[in-house]
C-alpha cells in the first residue's frame, strides 16, 4: 500500500509539470502556452515567467521524488514497525531548504523587478500618445484630446451617461473639452508608445490585454496610469479582471492597434461623429 | 356572462355617441429654434450581439429632430382640466429592449397601468427606472426571460438606464390622464376626444423642460396648439 501511494506521488509530479513544460518549451500554439506578445516590454514579462515557472517547477518535481521517495523506502505498517528518523537529525537540512528556497525566491524577485520597473516606475516618454481610460460599471470608455492636445476638466456632476456623457465634460463652459473624442474602443498607432491614464468611475476595475502583457487595477480616487508600446496590428480584447459586481462578466472593450495612417483616419473620423 | 356582456355592450353604446360626436380635439406640431446639441455616437463594440444588428450608425437620442426643425419624442398631456379617470386602461404597455436600445425611447403610460418590460436580445439587460417619487426598483433580464409586469403609481417623468449597458437610456413618461400623445418624427400630436371644457396642454422635452399653454374646447372642433423649443447645442 505505502510503495503504491509513493507510485501515485510520482505520476501526479509528473502530471502537474506537463503544464509547466509545455509552456516554457513549446511556444504558442498549444493550449498551455501564452497567447502572443505584442508589446515592447512583454518579452521581459515571458521570460520572468518562464524562470519562474523553471525553478518553481524543478524545485516542486524534486520535493515529490524526494517525498515519493521516502514513501517507498520507508513506509512500513507492521505492527511492531520501528520508527526511523533522519539520519543526524533534520535540523540542517530545514536549514539548508530554507536558505535554498530564500535565495531563489530573493533571485526572482530581483530579476523581476527589471520587468516591472520598465513598465511601473518609469515615466512615458514625452511624446507618446495621451489617452485616458475610465473604467465604469460596465464598460470601459476612452477619452483622446482631440486637435487641441488639450483634456476637458471632469466634472462629475456632468455625468450623463444617456447623452453618452460617460466622462461628465462641460463642453457648453469648457472650450478644451469641446474637441475631445470619447470612444468605446482603445485605438491606437503600431509601434508608438501610448500614455494610459486610468480613472474609475465607480468601484475598482482593471485593465487586462493579455496580448500587451499588462494588467492594472484602476482604483477610485487613484490617477494611475501605464505606458506601453503595441507591435503588431490588430484587435485584442480588454477585459475587467477585478469582479466589479454583476455585470462583470460582460464588461469588456476592444484594443485596435492600426497603422499610422489607419489610425489617422480612424482619428478623423471619430473627431467628425462629436 | 351573457348578462355581463349585453350590459357593457349596451354601456358602450350609450357612451361612444358622447365620445364621437361632443368631442373635440387638440393637435399641433412641436418645432425648436437654434441649434440643438449634435447627439453622439453610441459605440456597441463590446456587445456584438446588438452591435450586429444596426446597419446604420447609432446614436443618442436625447433630441430627435425631423425636417424643418420639428421635434419627435415630446410628450404632449393634458395636465389639468381632464375628466376625472377612476380607473387606468386595462391594455399594457410594452417596453423593449432590442439591440441594446429602449424602444421607444419615451414609453407614456397611465398611472396604474401594467408595464411590460420584453427582452429581444441575446444578452441580459437590467433595466433600472430612476424614479424618485415612485419606488425606485431595477431588475435583471438575461436573454429568454418571460417580460417583466410593473406599474408606477404616482405621476412621473422617469429616466430609465440599464445597469449592464451604460449607453441604453429612455424615459418613462406615467401620466393621470389617458390623454397624452408623443410627437411623430415630424412634430405633429393629436390629442382626440375632450369633452368640451377648459384645459391646460402641456408639452414635455427630456432635455429642454415643459412647456405649458391653455385651451378652450367647446364642441366638436379641433384647435390647434403649436410648441416651440430653444434649443441649446451643448
Amino acid at each position: 500500500m505505502g510503495k503504491l501511494f509513493a507510485v501515485i506521488v510520482f505520476v501526479i509530479a509528473l502530471l502537474s509539470a506537463i503544464p509547466i513544460i509545455t509552456h516554457s518549451w513549446f511556444g504558442s500554439g498549444i493550449s498551455f502556452a501564452l497567447p502572443e506578445d505584442i508589446s515592447t516590454h512583454g518579452h521581459a514579462i515571458d521570460d520572468q515567467l518562464s524562470d519562474t515557472m523553471v525553478e518553481a517547477g524543478l524545485s516542486f518535481l524534486a520535493a515529490q521524488f524526494v517525498l515519493a521517495f521516502f514513501v517507498w523506502k520507508f513506509s512500513n505498517r507492521q505492527a511492531n514497525a520501528e520508527i526511523k528518523t533522519f539520519p543526524g537529525g533534520a535540523k540542517g537540512l530545514v536549514i539548508a531548504a530554507l536558505v535554498l528556497v530564500g535565495t531563489e525566491m530573493l533571485a526572482l524577485g530581483i530579476l523581476g523587478q527589471k520587468a516591472w520597473a520598465t513598465v511601473y516606475f518609469t515615466p512615458a516618454k514625452p511624446d507618446a500618445i495621451q489617452v485616458q481610460a475610465q473604467a465604469g460599471q460596465f464598460a470601459f470608455y476612452f477619452r483622446y484630446p482631440g486637435a487641441d492636445g488639450k483634456f476637458g476638466a471632469l466634472h462629475p456632476d456632468k455625468i450623463d451617461e444617456g447623452n453618452s456623457n460617460f466622462f461628465g465634460l462641460d463642453p457648453a463652459n469648457d472650450v478644451d473639452s469641446r474637441d475631445d473624442i470619447v470612444t468605446g474602443e482603445l485605438a491606437i498607432p503600431i509601434n508608438r508608445e501610448v500614455h494610459l491614464m486610468m480613472h474609475a468611475k465607480d468601484v475598482g476595475h482593471s485593465f487586462y490585454v493579455r496580448e500587451l502583457r499588462i494588467q492594472q487595477d484602476f482604483v477610485p480616487g487613484l490617477d494611475l496610469s501605464v505606458h506601453f508600446t503595441a507591435t503588431k496590428v490588430g484587435k485584442y480584447e480588454i477585459v475587467c479582471t477585478q469582479l466589479c459586481g454583476l455585470g462583470h462578466y460582460n464588461m469588456k472593450a476592444y484594443l485596435n492597434v492600426l497603422s499610422q495612417e489607419d489610425f489617422d483616419a480612424w482619428m478623423k473620423q471619430k473627431a467628425s461623429e462629436q | 356572462m351573457r348578462t355581463k356582456l349585453v350590459f357593457v355592450a349596451l354601456l358602450a353604446f350609450m357612451v361612444s355617441p358622447a365620445l364621437s360626436f361632443g368631442a373635440g380635439t387638440v393637435s399641433g406640431k412641436i418645432t425648436y429654434t437654434g441649434t440643438p446639441a449634435k447627439q453622439k455616437p453610441i459605440d456597441m463594440s463590446k456587445e456584438p450581439s446588438c452591435a450586429k444588428q444596426h446597419t446604420t450608425p447609432v446614436t443618442t437620442e436625447t433630441v430627435v429632430t425631423g425636417a424643418n426643425n420639428t421635434l419627435a419624442n415630446v410628450v404632449v398631456y393634458i395636465s389639468a382640466g381632464a375628466p376625472e379617470e377612476s380607473s387606468a386602461p386595462a391594455q399594457a404597455v410594452t417596453f423593449t429592449q432590442k439591440g441594446c436600445q429602449y424602444i421607444p425611447h419615451v414609453l407614456a403610460m397611465h398611472t396604474g397601468q401594467e408595464l411590460k418590460v420584453v427582452n429581444a436580445d441575446q444578452t441580459s439587460h437590467n433595466i433600472h427606472p430612476l424614479a424618485k417619487i415612485n419606488r425606485e426598483w431595477n431588475k435583471s433580464q438575461p436573454p429568454g426571460t418571460p417580460p417583466l409586469s410593473e406599474k408606477f403609481d404616482k405621476e412621473e417623468f422617469v429616466p430609465v438606464k440599464c445597469n449592464v449597458h451604460p449607453w441604453m437610456h429612455g424615459y418613462f413618461a406615467v401620466l393621470k390622464t389617458s390623454h397624452y400623445a408623443i410627437s411623430a418624427d415630424n412634430g405633429t400630436f393629436s390629442l382626440p376626444n375632450l369633452p368640451p371644457g377648459k384645459y391646460t396642454i402641456t408639452a414635455w422635452q427630456e432635455d429642454y423642460g415643459t412647456q405649458t399653454q391653455d385651451v378652450t374646447i367647446s364642441g366638436s372642433e379641433t384647435k390647434n396648439v403649436d410648441f416651440t423649443f430653444k434649443a441649446k447645442p451643448y
